[in-house]
């Protein structure tokens, strides 16, 4: 079953790759979220001598929870202000960009063969329904997790070489920011794919295939931001519970979301 | 036919869409070494029987053995692993090279890894792609689409081999490559099953003709036996160098129909009556030029079978 799974997969990929028309945007907002915002905002804040404004971001380090504010690094209040945005504020990066990401190759993965007709190939093929959603569902999580990945080591490289000499060398990423990488973040992106392939398979077109994600990604986006800010702000075992959750429930999804690849629906019939 | 030889079986097959029977009480069966054609036109149910053999599709009704198998259950990845199918459309992925999707191909249905490329260059060889592997398909003609698509089927050197319309759109070249590969394929004692709705390609390739409609076997048999069936008057076509000579076969007892145009046609009561019938013109005088017993052909046949059954 495993082969037959990463034979499928790794064609999606080899496609997907021969598509720039397809992962240039998305990797132009990749690099947008990751280097070229955070950079200009972190290296605006850290050389701020507005004196008015230098207040302001005191305050906003003021504002956080009374036990984060004592983990903040940096003397002045650019320096803070800048540690705190790049900490804790920017969390949802992590979460929206490969989700961003894994939701537009996925809703086009199952629709995608059948308005091409090349699922008619797969369905005559020896692969079983749960290797064509195995090799559908990794073609659609490696994009989302690959982002994530270089996303996070280029926004930890542009936190560091901006914010860092600020605070006193480089800090990034924290403690709990692996554990929103590693451990969070993947089962959030599961459960999102788990629910488009099952609209992927499920409707007519790719355009309503795009339109039904966005509808389901948006709140799974506004969830994923709370847990993603709950992770940071909170205690490690929180963060830790939370993870544990979000793999639970998105095993269960990802079990119930096989059923959804049928072979008819790759003919073009059923619904 | 030995039923437990064939590879194929359907029996009393049913499928439904919705209120729309595509397939109704269908039985058919196809042995090793033998092509079996499926004739009709668009809509008879043959797209539906390709699907339902590899399981691709599940019978409402009766069964589906193939390989003694059955498609549609747990058994059903032996099947497509041991089938080639050459749908209408080719189902290609556009974005992969030609190699690319041979590859895809092999790798699917199993050819081991060691002999994926050797087998790739084979099947493209065989069908003239060669040269076009590196290149997209989304670039290739029509030609080369089903060329490639024929390529891919037979990549794993399958059993059965099921073909839907394949010299749909075809430049002669192309179907022609097709044809080869069915005679040479049920030569090898592969079985094949060919939907078509152009006569002429299932002319001198078909063990045994189906004839479906509206889903419903309108008639079935070798080509033989259904010529013997429909086409029972023995027609022979005449020409002599006196012409009008030819006009005596008119009143000869065993002669049912009489017809000349330029050459005359001929039809007999038997077809052992030829002989006769050259013996009465030569000694009416008659100088033959041309004496030639006719079968007709498949596209004779499939008009004058659904004439016969009133559609």
């Amino acid at each position: 079953m495993t082969s037959r799974a990463l034979v499928i997969a790794r064609t999606d990929l080899r496609q997907l790759r021969q598509s720039r028309d397809f992962w240039l945007p998305l990797a132009i907002i990749a690099g947008l979220f990751f280097v070229v915002l955070p950079g200009i905002l972190l290296l605006l804040i850290t050389h701020v001598s507005d004196v008015r404004l230098v207040k302001q971001l005191s305050d906003l380090v003021g504002s956080l929870p009374k036990q984060l504010r004592t983990r903040v690094k940096g003397a002045s209040g650019p320096a803070q202000a800048s540690y705190a945005l790049a900490v804790y504020l920017f969390a949802p990066l992590a979460i929206i960009v490969p989700l961003t990401v894994s939701s537009a190759v996925g809703a086009n993965t199952v629709i995608g063969e059948r308005e091409r007709g090349s699922g008619e190939f797969l369905a005559h093929s020896p692969a079983s329904e749960r290797e064509i959603y195995v090799g559908k569902l990794i073609a659609s999580l490696v994009p989302g997790y690959l982002a994530a990945a270089v996303g996070f080591a280029c926004y930890s490289l542009v936190v560091n070489l901006t914010v860092g000499p600020k605070v006193g060398g480089w800090f990034f990423p924290t403690r709990n920011w692996w554990i929103l990488v590693v451990w969070v973040l993947p089962p959030f992106i599961a459960l999102a794919m788990a629910v488009i392939l099952a609209i992927s398979a499920k409707v007519s077109s790719a355009a309503a295939a795009q339109q039904a994600s966005a509808l389901v990604t948006l709140p799974l986006i506004l969830i994923a931001y709370a847990v993603a800010s709950g992770t940071l702000f909170r205690a490690e075992i929180v963060a830790f519970v939370i993870g544990a959750l979000a793999w639970v429930a998105a095993t269960f999804a990802l079990l119930r979301g096989s059923r959804a690849v049928q072979r008819e629906r790759l003919l073009g019939m059923g619904g | 036919m030995d039923d437990a030889s064939a590879m194929v079986e359907l029996d009393g097959v049913r499928r439904t869409f919705g209120s729309v029977v595509a397939v109704d009480a269908l039985s058919l069966r196809v042995p090793p070494g033998s092509v079996t054609v499926l004739l009709g036109p668009n809509g008879a149910g043959k797209t539906t029987v390709v699907r339902l053999l590899t399981g691709a599709l599940a019978a409402h009704g009766g069964h589906v053995r193939v390989f003694g198998l059955d498609p549609s259950g747990r058994e059903g990845t032996t099947v497509r692993r041991r089938s080639g199918v050459v749908p209408a459309r080719p189902a290609l992925y556009d974005r992969l090279t030609g190699y690319d999707n041979l590859r895809y191909g092999a790798q699917l249905f199993e050819v081991p890894a060691d002999r994926i490329d050797e087998r790739i260059v084979d099947a493209a060889e065989r069908f003239g792609i060669r040269e076009a592997l590196a290149a997209r398909v989304g670039g290739y003609s029509t030609g080369m689409r089903a060329r490639l698509a024929l390529a891919r089927a037979v990549l794993h050197d399958p059993d059965l081999l099921l073909l839907d319309e394949p010299t749909a759109g075809l430049d002669p070249e192309s179907a022609r490559a097709v044809l080869g590969l069915i005679d040479e394929l049920a030569a090898r004692g592969k079985a094949v099953l060919m939907c078509t709705h152009l006569l002429l390609e299932a002319e001198g390739l078909a063990d045994e003709v189906v004839v479906l409609d509206r889903g419903r076997t309108l008639v079935a048999g070798s080509p033989e036996q259904l010529t013997h069936r429909f086409w029972p008057a023995a027609r022979v076509l005449l020409d002599a160098e006196d012409p009008a000579l030819l006009d005596r076969a008119r009143d000869l007892s065993f002669v049912c129909a009489y017809d000349r145009n330029g050459t005359a046609t001929v039809e007999l009561t038997d077809p052992s009556r030829v002989a006769d019938l050259v013996d009465a013109l030569v000694g009416a005088g008659a100088r033959l030029r041309r004496v030639e017993p006719q079968t007709p052909t498949l596209e004779q046949l499939y008009f004058a079978i659904r004439q016969r059954a009133g559609t």
